[in-house]
């Protein structure tokens, strides 16, 4: 197996994971796996070391809302210029063109629904590109890129099996 | 004196060696256990997904005996694509209740009162029984250390006799890791050809060969005549618990299993042959995914036992490795007993699986990392406890 995708397939699940670790899993020197690993931050294929926090179990956590918008489109410029502008606000924690009845998805988070609300009606309703927006506030996350919110499921084995 | 009513056939099988570890770690519930031989990965949920749909949609009768058309239909795909080896679904594909009922199908459509099979040892647990039980005589042949514990054609013409019927291997091999490559498995399939012997292959662990590439034994020339194949997806797709696996081979030994088959288990759980069709249709990035995770905790459990000082054969396959514990001066079962009891650590005594594994364990690593590690750290604490006693002693 391909040793770069290999390391991207263990860190992705486990950024704290030290470098001999990882060289002990693969079967590779540290100096290979350090070597691979620069080679992915320098190349911008890994992008950032992230945690997945359940912040409805932290109180005073955050809200999050998704936020859908029709853009019209300025003839010299693409989707890129106010995609770009709307990245800029600390509250938008991603941003993504998408197909269907709305051209952009956000995901906007702040400490409450009056805050997300303000804001979006202040910052990014006002943008000149932007035609309508339609506000989703997050009840409840079950699961966040790819990780359960909740107890894992174990399988129901027996100690000893031949 | 009350007579048994247990017939003789059954009282001679022996009680399975692993049973009482089975007690003994069960009085242990927090212990970690390498003892497992099966996935600790639930099924993937499109899988478990097919099973509820079944019932939601009323799959719940019997299928035809030879099992669901579609599932032979895929499973003759799957062959095609992955070895070359083309199986008509009509009448060379038998959809079993787990590679177990299959082997127990083949040993009693082949043998008569007292034939022989040659078994390859260290192997799984129920082949000696599972030929016993079939009124055949298993003869067993050591796969060893020094051959990297893949069994050789010379070692098997030893034991040929005029009563020999068949062979029977399991490569990826339990308890070993070991596996063959083409031409290892070309040899043995000349002894078969000049002997008229049939080969019972047990590939059960193909998907998990990690160095190398898994041969069919059917693809070697002239051998799909001559070999019945058995698979299944409890290893590959986690699915033991779903009781579904299948045979393949030539129309004439295929029917007379199906003879068996029809009128003592009638056909395997519908549910479970709907959940195997979306295993082989939809299953291949998740046990992809499995098979790259079981590869890291290879690396990790077979270097750390190494730097333990547990020697330790580089097996390629399966999720188990053999470490020798002949540096130690125990046996297999005193050290797996002492092992569970003062560190609480299970393993399973490399005897259990035959003669030829004395002196060594099957540590699976069907278990999460951090597992492996504890285990690997309590293994290092009992070495040096026992170096300790040992020296002892001798004073
Ligand atoms: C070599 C071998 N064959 C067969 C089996 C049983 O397979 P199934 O669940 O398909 O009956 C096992 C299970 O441990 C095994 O290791």
């Amino acid at each position: 197996m391909d040793l770069a995708l290999n390391v991207l397939e263990i860190i992705e699940n486990d950024p704290k994971i030290g470098i001999s670790e990882i060289a002990s899993l693969t079967g590779s020197l540290d100096e290979e796996i350090q070597d691979c690993i620069n080679k992915l931050e320098m190349s911008g294929i890994i992008r950032k070391y992230k945690t997945v926090i359940d912040w409805d179990k932290v109180s005073g956590g955050f809200i999050y809302a998704i936020i859908e918008i029709k853009i019209s489109l300025e003839r010299e410029t693409g989707y890129r210029v106010i995609a770009d502008r709307i990245s800029k606000f600390q509250e938008v924690r991603s941003v993504r063109l998408i197909s269907g009845d709305h051209d952009v998805s956000l995901t906007v988070r702040g400490k409450s629904m009056k805050e997300v609300a303000f804001f979006v009606a202040e910052k990014i309703a006002t943008l000149p590109q932007v035609r309508s927006t339609a506000t989703h506030f997050v009840l409840k996350t079950y699961k966040e890129d790819g990780v359960l919110l909740r107890e894992p499921e174990h399988a129901h084995r027996l100690s000893i099996v031949p | 004196m009350k007579r048994t009513r247990i017939s003789d056939l059954v009282q001679s099988v022996p009680p399975s060696g692993i049973r009482r570890f089975f007690d003994l770690a069960n009085q242990l519930p927090d212990a970690i256990s390498l003892g497992v031989g099966e996935p600790d990965f639930v099924t993937p949920w499109h899988i478990r997904e097919a099973c509820i749909h079944a019932l939601e949609t009323g799959y719940t009768s019997y299928t035809t005996n030879q099992g669901l058309p579609e599932l032979r239909g895929e499973i003759s795909n799957a062959f095609h694509r992955d070895y070359s080896v083309d199986y008509d679904l009509n009448d060379e594909i038998l959809v079993t209740t787990g590679v177990s009922e299959g082997i127990d199908l083949v040993v009693r459509s082949i043998l008569n009162r007292g034939d022989e099979v040659i078994i390859a040892e260290p192997c799984y647990v129920s082949y000696k029984p599972t030929v016993v039980f079939a009124g055949g005589s298993p003869v067993t042949v050591a796969a060893k250390l020094e051959d990297d514990f893949r069994v050789t054609a010379d070692h098997i013409l030893e034991k040929i006799t005029d009563k020999t019927r068949a062979i029977m291997i399991n490569y990826p091999n339990n308890p070993t890791g070991a596996t063959m490559t083409r031409k290892d498995l070309e040899e043995i399939a000349d002894v078969a050809i000049n002997h008229d012997l049939l080969i019972i292959s047990d590939e059960i662990y193909d998907k998990l060969t990690y160095d190398g590439k898994h041969t069919c034994f059917a693809s070697l020339n002239g051998m799909k005549e001559n070999t019945i194949v058995f698979n299944g997806f409890s290893k590959s797709h986690a699915m033991t618990g779903l009781r579904v696996g299948y045979a393949l081979g030539n129309s004439e030994i295929i029917s007379a299993m199906t003879k068996i088959h029809q009128y003592t288990m009638l056909c395997a759980p519908i549910t479970s042959q709907m959940a195997a069709i979306d295993a082989l249709r939809n299953g291949d990035v998740e046990m992809g995914k499995m098979m790259r995770e079981y590869d890291r905790r290879r690396h990790l459990i077979i270097n750390g036992l190494n730097n333990i000082g547990l020697n330790c054969f580089w097996g390629k396959g399966a999720f188990y490795v053999f470490p020798s514990i002949a540096s130690t001066g125990l046996t297999s079962k005193e050290f797996a007993e002492r092992l569970l009891l003062e560190k609480g650590v299970a393993v399973v005594p490399g005897d259990v699986f035959g003669d030829s594994g004395a002196g060594f364990l099957r540590c699976s690593y069907a278990t999460s990392r951090d597992d492996i590690k504890e285990a690997l750290q309590r293994m290092e604490e009992f070495l040096a406890q026992i170096k300790h006693t040992v020296q002892y002693n001798v004073v």
